[in-house]
């Protein structure tokens, strides 16, 4: 059974068009990150799915039951959603005891035993439960969050840049500490975001946004290596773009012949490679071409590259691990390790 | 494999579908709208009366010696007055703040103790005390003395906030301390002292206790004097009319002084609070200016009432009417403070919650007639009561509303201050761990609220219960307020048995003055 089912979902403010004709699926207990650069509507599908937000088109079912069909809207009290903001939302006049029994039943029979265990599924001390929010460090209080939203069980989590506002070294265990709860716990959760490096090590299933339409969704490897334009393969990291003549089988270019899937298309075409997918090496075979630049970035360098063919320049950078780091004027020859890809022809 | 229950789970039952219509936005859009709308009145009065008099008619009372004279007169007192209580207001603010001046913090509080005696008591505490007690420097420095403290808080409250970062940058460009204060400091204090000073500036037009007490003619006097002596309406109304004229003079001269100007700190981060500068040999000397004013501003009316209270003994509190006048005033107060907020309710949930152009123009609507005089307001609901809706002349019910147009921004600064204590992120918290929005309401936002919202309830209260101007004109007759049963009393010069309203309106006022230091002090942080 399907779990979350969004369908041509658009939404307007006046002139700007915030959603434009969005559908996605969710699968059951998968952990999705929608992704885009600011304004691309990310956090408004968000809100749509939350019910804070109503569409102006498009249906949104989870479970089977509607949430939203058009502008008509079930409310946001009865949907079994549960949500962690960037700062958290702690209700400041509560304890942190508070704040998580704040969605309980206030009949519960055991609730503090409740409580407890929610602390400890979160990894924190119980004996933080008297502490006030502003008593916590923000990794601690977006935890408590966590904790609050997890404890009326619901069927689907959804954060909002949840960890932008926690500090660089913090952000990654407070990730990862969020991801094992709530694969524990079996919840489908869709993490928006615009890092698109937390993006990739959190989701299983990634969709990026731009503009209010969603551009591509699939496997953060498969859109990594296979995406569908330029800006998205730009977005998810750093790409290097070469003009190519489509063969038979693969491409050639500057490079010379690479491996390639071209769907049967023929003529010419883009190709992106990965700067990490170049292995320099002081002889041939390969590109011949001189280091112009290195940037030292500790495990990394990244390596401008400048070669000269048939009176026409090509610069391009290289990333390489820096045990191999070259010296500025050696003269290197590139070669490509896996396969290029031929992006899709625009339009 | 046991789990396979998720198969046959029972189908969950379909959900209310309901279209979000966003009544409440627009319920309070339509409110505050009203509301504005009545907060215009005055300004339409002014324009009415203008037009309906006619060019020749208003020439003529507006072009005359006694016109003139009140004019220089209240230029006069502008002009002894702000430079004066700028000078000690920076004085003040740098020694309690910058400084390692002995009780710094107490003195602070001294600073600020001024604010609870209102303006036509402290005169009345020098009057009774110099019977000869007249004219223009008189004026000035009653006038100095009530409302130092309007300078002193702004003034104080940014001189904590400044980044001594800036100050070390200027020493490191080779600045002396002295080149410093002037270049860098003085030039980041200009929003407060301009602010101030409108504040200080506005009041010296509106006050009318003082300067009847002292005998110093200003255009509010007169208005008040033409008002009751013949209920002359059209020269009341004219001088009214150039009155306003006068406080739009003096927004604009702020406005222009003020220019573009917007001081913030570039850069990311809490800045750390200043070192304070060590006095040496001036440690104590310095004790003095702080002492000397409190002494002025506050020793004088104290010295005044306990004499008065001391030569009648213990039957002046006796009086039947004290306690008649005392429950008047606090339930005047009560009301005009429930009024005043519901008023501003609206405003203030639309300028945090729905802020734009449409709401900046109402909330300008609603903040307005706080730079009115109260003579003004007063004889704009006169006019209109007498002529559209008679039996509404005199009523408790135009007194209330009165007090609500005069009061209205203070009521929407609290009250903004209180909703925005309550962001949407944690209403919507709320209801994404399953509350409704009634629920919602009463375990979230109003717990947030509350504190706010009393705050400002009480702040209009205290400036209700002190409130002289409009209550003469506008009370029903035979209405006992302490201030109007005060100023029965001292009009008669029966200043003994006058001293206990005064006693109590300063006791009435206190919480104000700490409501007030405590809220600048917490603006620093925010």
């Amino acid at each position: 059974m399907t779990q979350l089912v969004i369908s041509d979902v658009s939404k307007r403010y006046g002139a700007t068009t915030a959603l434009d004709r969005v559908s996605l699926t969710v699968e059951p207990g998968s952990r999705v990150a929608i992704v885009g650069p600011s304004g691309s509507g990310k956090t408004t599908l968000l809100r749509v799915i939350a019910g804070f937000e109503a569409p102006d088109a498009g249906t949104v079912v989870l479970d089977g039951q509607v949430l939203a069909d058009g502008p008509a809207i079930a409310p946001a009290h009865l949907r079994r959603i549960g949500s962690v903001t960037q700062d958290g939302a702690l209700f400041p006049h509560l304890d942190v005891a508070g704040n998580l029994g704040f969605g309980l039943d206030g009949s519960e029979p055991d609730r503090a035993q409740r409580l407890r265990e929610l602390m400890e599924l979160v990894e924190l001390d119980p004996a933080m439960l008297t502490r006030k929010p502003h008593e916590l460090s923000g990794g601690q209080q977006q935890r408590v969050a966590l904790a609050r939203a997890l404890a009326r069980k619901p069927a689907l989590m959804l954060l909002d840049e949840p960890f932008s506002a926690l500090d660089t070294g913090l952000r990654e265990s407070v990730r990862q500490a969020v991801a094992r709860v709530l694969t524990r716990a079996g919840i489908t959760t869709i993490l928006v975001t615009h890092d698109q490096g937390e993006a990739l090590s959190f989701a299983d299933q990634l969709a990026v946004m731009r503009e209010g339409k969603l551009v591509q969704t699939g496997s953060p490897y498969e859109l990594y290596w296979r995406p569908a334009d330029i800006e998205t393969a730009l977005f998810l990291g750093n790409a290097v773009l070469f003009d190519a003549r489509i063969e038979t089988v693969g491409v050639s270019c500057v490079l010379g012949r690479l491996a390639a899937e071209t769907g049967g298309r023929s003529g010419s075409g883009t190709i992106m490679l990965r700067p990490e997918q170049f292995r320099l090496s002081p002889v041939g075979p390969g590109l011949e071409a001189g280091i112009e630049d290195i940037d030292f970035r500790g495990a990394q360098c990244v390596v401008t590259l400048l070669a000269t063919q048939g009176g026409a320049e090509t610069r391009f950078t290289a990333q390489v691990p820096s045990v191999e780091q070259p010296q500025i004027g050696d003269v290197v020859f590139v070669s490509v390790k896996g396969p290029a890809f031929l992006l899709p022809s625009a339009g | 494999m046991t789990v396979s229950l998720s198969l046959d789970a029972p189908a969950l039952p379909a959900l209310p579908l309901r279209r979000q219509r966003n009544l409440a936005g627009r319920a309070m859009l339509l409110l505050a709208s009203g509301v504005a709308l009545c907060a215009l009145l005055p300004l339409g009065f002014i324009l009415w009366i203008a037009i309906e008099t006619g060019w020749q008619t208003a020439l003529a009372l507006i072009w005359r010696p006694r016109v003139g004279e009140l004019l220089a007169n209240t230029l006069l007192l502008e002009l002894c007055t702000l430079p004066p209580a700028i000078g000690f207001a920076l004085a003040l603010a740098w020694l309690t703040e910058r400084s390692d001046m002995p009780g710094a913090k107490f003195l602070s509080w001294l600073a600020v103790a001024p604010l609870a005696v209102p303006a036509f008591v402290q005169s009345y505490a020098w009057v009774s005390l110099f019977p000869r007690f007249h004219g223009l420097p008189a004026a000035a420095l009653v006038s100095v003395l009530a409302y130092l403290p309007f300078l002193y808080l702004p003034v104080a409250a940014q001189m904590r906030r400044l980044d001594p970062e800036l100050e070390h940058a200027a020493a490191s460009l080779g600045q002396s301390p002295r080149r410093i204060f002037l270049r860098v400091v003085l030039p980041q204090l200009r929003l407060a002292i301009c602010g101030g000073s409108l504040l200080v500036g506005l009041h010296l037009l509106a006050e009318y206790g003082l300067y009847a007490m002292i005998r110093f003619d200003t255009f509010t006097t007169a208005i008040i004097d033409q008002f009751q002596s013949s209920y002359n309406g059209p020269a009341a109304n004219m001088l009214a009319g150039v009155l306003v004229l006068s406080c739009f003079g003096v927004i604009g001269l702020e406005w222009l002084l003020r220019g573009g100007a917007r001081y913030a700190r570039i850069g990311s981060g809490a800045p750390r609070p200043a070192p304070r500068r060590r006095l040496g040999a001036w440690r104590w000397p310095a004790v003095t200016l702080p002492i000397a004013l409190a002494l002025l501003g506050l020793g004088v009316p104290a010295l005044t009432l306990s004499r008065w209270l001391m030569a009648d003994g213990d039957t002046i509190w006796r009086q039947g009417a004290l306690v008649a006048s005392l429950a008047t005033t606090l339930g005047y107060a009560a009301a005009g403070a429930l009024a005043a907020v519901a008023a501003a309710l609206p405003m203030a949930w639309l300028s945090v919650r729905a802020p734009n152009r449409a709401t900046r123009f109402l909330e300008s609507c609603h903040s307005y007639p706080g730079a009115l005089p109260g003579v003004v307001v007063a004889l704009a609901l006169v006019t209109v009561t007498v002529r559209i809706a008679l039996p509404l002349y005199q009523t408790v019910a135009t007194v209330i509303l009165a007090y609500v147009l005069m009061f209205l921004p203070r009521a929407l600064v609290g009250l903004r201050a209180g909703i925005a204590q309550v962001p949407v992120e944690l209403e919507r918290a709320s209801a994404s761990l399953g509350r409704n929005p009634a629920r919602t309401l009463l375990a979230v936002t109003l717990p947030l609220a509350a504190p706010g919202v009393a705050a400002a309830m009480a702040l209009v209260a205290m400036g209700v219960a002190t409130e002289l101007t409009a209550t003469l004109l506008l009370a029903p007759n035979g209405t006992q307020t302490l201030a109007t049963e005060f100023w029965a009393l001292t009009s008669e010069l029966d200043y003994a048995k006058a001293a206990p309203y005064a006693v109590l309106m300063i006791l009435l006022s206190l919480p104000m003055t700490a409501l007030l230091h405590a809220q600048a002090r917490r603006s620093l942080n925010a």
